[in-house]
C-alpha cells in the first residue's frame, strides 16, 4: 500500500511542479504565447542544449518569469533580448549575430562552396581532356567510313 | 598516389585539431561573461544577519572586494568554503556574500556551524539580483575593483590554483590602483 502511495506521489509530482507555471499561463495567454515564442529562440544557461522555453532548470524558470514581467511592463521582444544579452552575452542567442568572431561561422559555408566549385571545375576540365575523341589518321578514317557503309565486316 | 595522400593529410589535420582542442582544457560549457570591465550592477538588498540594514555595492567604493554568490543548499559551495575561510583568516581581501534563493534560517545555521568568512551577506530570496549579475548557477565569484568595476569572474567552485595564480595576484594589483 505504501509503495502504491509512493508511486502515485511520484507520478503526480511533475504535474504539481508544472501546475505552478500553468497558473500563469491561464492568467494571460497572450503574454504566455509571446513569452514561449521568444524564449524558444534563447538558450538555457544551465542545460545549454535546451531552450529557455523547454528547460525545467530553476534559473530558466526565473528567467521566464523575468521575461513575462517585462512583457507585461510593455517591453518589446528586442528590448528583452538585449536585456538578456547584456547579462549572458551572445551565447543566449540560438541565432548568432554577425560579429568579427562569428565571421567564419557565417562565411565558412560560402568558403566551402567556393572550394567545392573549384574542385568541380578542375575535375571537369581534367575529364574533358580524358574523354576527348582520339584523332583518326587517314587509314582509320577510311576504315570507319567503310564500316559505316557496311562494305567491310 | 595523390588520391591517397590528400585524404590522409586532411584526416591527420582533423585529428590534430580535435586533439589539441581536447587537451587545451578549455571548458566549452563556460559562458564568456560580458561583465568584465563593466560596473557591478547596482542593488540594495537586506543583510542576512541584520535584515533591517541594506547593503549596496556603492558602500564598497574605494575597496577591492570579492562578491561570492552561494547558498546553504549548494553542495559545491561547500567545496570552496575552506578557501573562503582561508582568505578571510589571512585578511587577503574583503568578501561580501550573496545568499542565493535560500532560507535565512538555513544560511545562518550554516554560517554558525562552518564559520563565517564574509564581511557581510545579502539575501536574494528570489534570485533576481543574481540574474542581473548573469548568474548561471552557484557558486560564482566576482572580483570588483575600487571603482566598482567587475574585473574577474570565476564561474563555479574556486580552486586553490585559480585563487593563488589568478585571483589573489589580481587583487594585489588592483589594490595598487588608485
Amino acid at each position: 500500500m505504501r509503495k502504491l502511495a509512493l508511486a502515485a506521489l511520484l507520478l503526480f509530482m511533475p504535474a504539481a511542479v508544472l501546475a505552478e507555471e500553468a497558473k500563469d499561463m491561464a492568467k494571460n495567454p497572450v503574454i504566455e504565447k509571446r513569452m514561449i515564442a521568444l524564449t524558444s529562440k534563447l538558450r538555457c544557461l544551465v542545460c545549454q542544449n535546451e531552450s529557455l522555453a523547454a528547460s525545467q532548470a530553476g534559473l530558466a524558470k526565473d528567467l521566464r518569469e523575468e521575461v513575462r514581467e517585462q512583457m507585461i511592463a510593455g517591453k518589446t521582444d528586442k528590448q528583452i533580448t538585449d536585456y538578456l544579452v547584456a547579462r549572458y552575452g551572445d551565447f543566449v542567442l540560438y541565432d548568432p549575430p554577425v560579429r568579427s568572431y562569428t565571421l567564419f561561422l557565417w562565411g565558412g559555408p560560402f568558403l566551402f562552396m567556393l572550394g567545392g566549385a573549384g574542385i568541380l571545375a578542375y575535375q571537369l576540365r581534367k575529364r574533358r581532356k580524358a574523354v576527348r575523341a582520339p584523332e583518326l589518321d587517314a587509314e582509320a578514317q577510311r576504315r570507319a567510313a567503310a564500316l559505316l557503309e557496311g562494305k567491310e565486316k | 598516389m595523390m588520391r591517397y595522400i590528400v585524404p590522409l593529410v586532411v584526416f591527420l589535420a582533423l585529428v590534430g585539431l580535435l586533439y589539441t582542442q581536447m587537451e587545451s582544457g578549455i571548458d566549452t560549457h563556460l559562458v564568456p561573461s560580458p561583465f568584465i570591465g563593466k560596473p557591478a550592477p547596482a542593488f540594495a538588498l537586506p543583510q542576512l544577519l541584520e535584515p533591517s540594514k541594506k547593503f549596496t555595492p556603492a558602500d564598497m567604493k574605494g575597496k577591492v572586494w570579492l562578491f561570492n554568490l552561494w547558498a546553504s543548499w549548494c553542495e559545491s559551495c561547500r567545496d570552496e568554503y575552506p578557501l573562503l575561510l582561508d582568505i578571510a583568516q589571512n585578511q587577503h581581501v574583503t568578501i561580501v556574500g550573496l545568499d542565493y534563493k535560500d532560507k535565512a534560517a538555513d544560511a545562518k545555521a550554516w554560517l554558525a556551524q562552518a564559520g563565517d568568512p564574509y564581511a557581510l551577506n545579502v539575501t536574494d530570496v528570489e534570485g533576481r539580483i543574481a540574474i542581473d549579475y548573469g548568474i548561471t548557477g552557484v557558486p560564482e565569484t566576482f572580483v570588483i575593483d575600487k571603482h566598482g568595476v567587475i574585473r574577474y569572474k570565476e564561474v563555479g567552485v574556486l580552486t586553490p590554483d585559480n585563487l593563488k595564480n589568478k585571483i589573489l595576484p589580481l587583487v594585489a594589483k588592483l589594490e595598487q590602483e588608485t
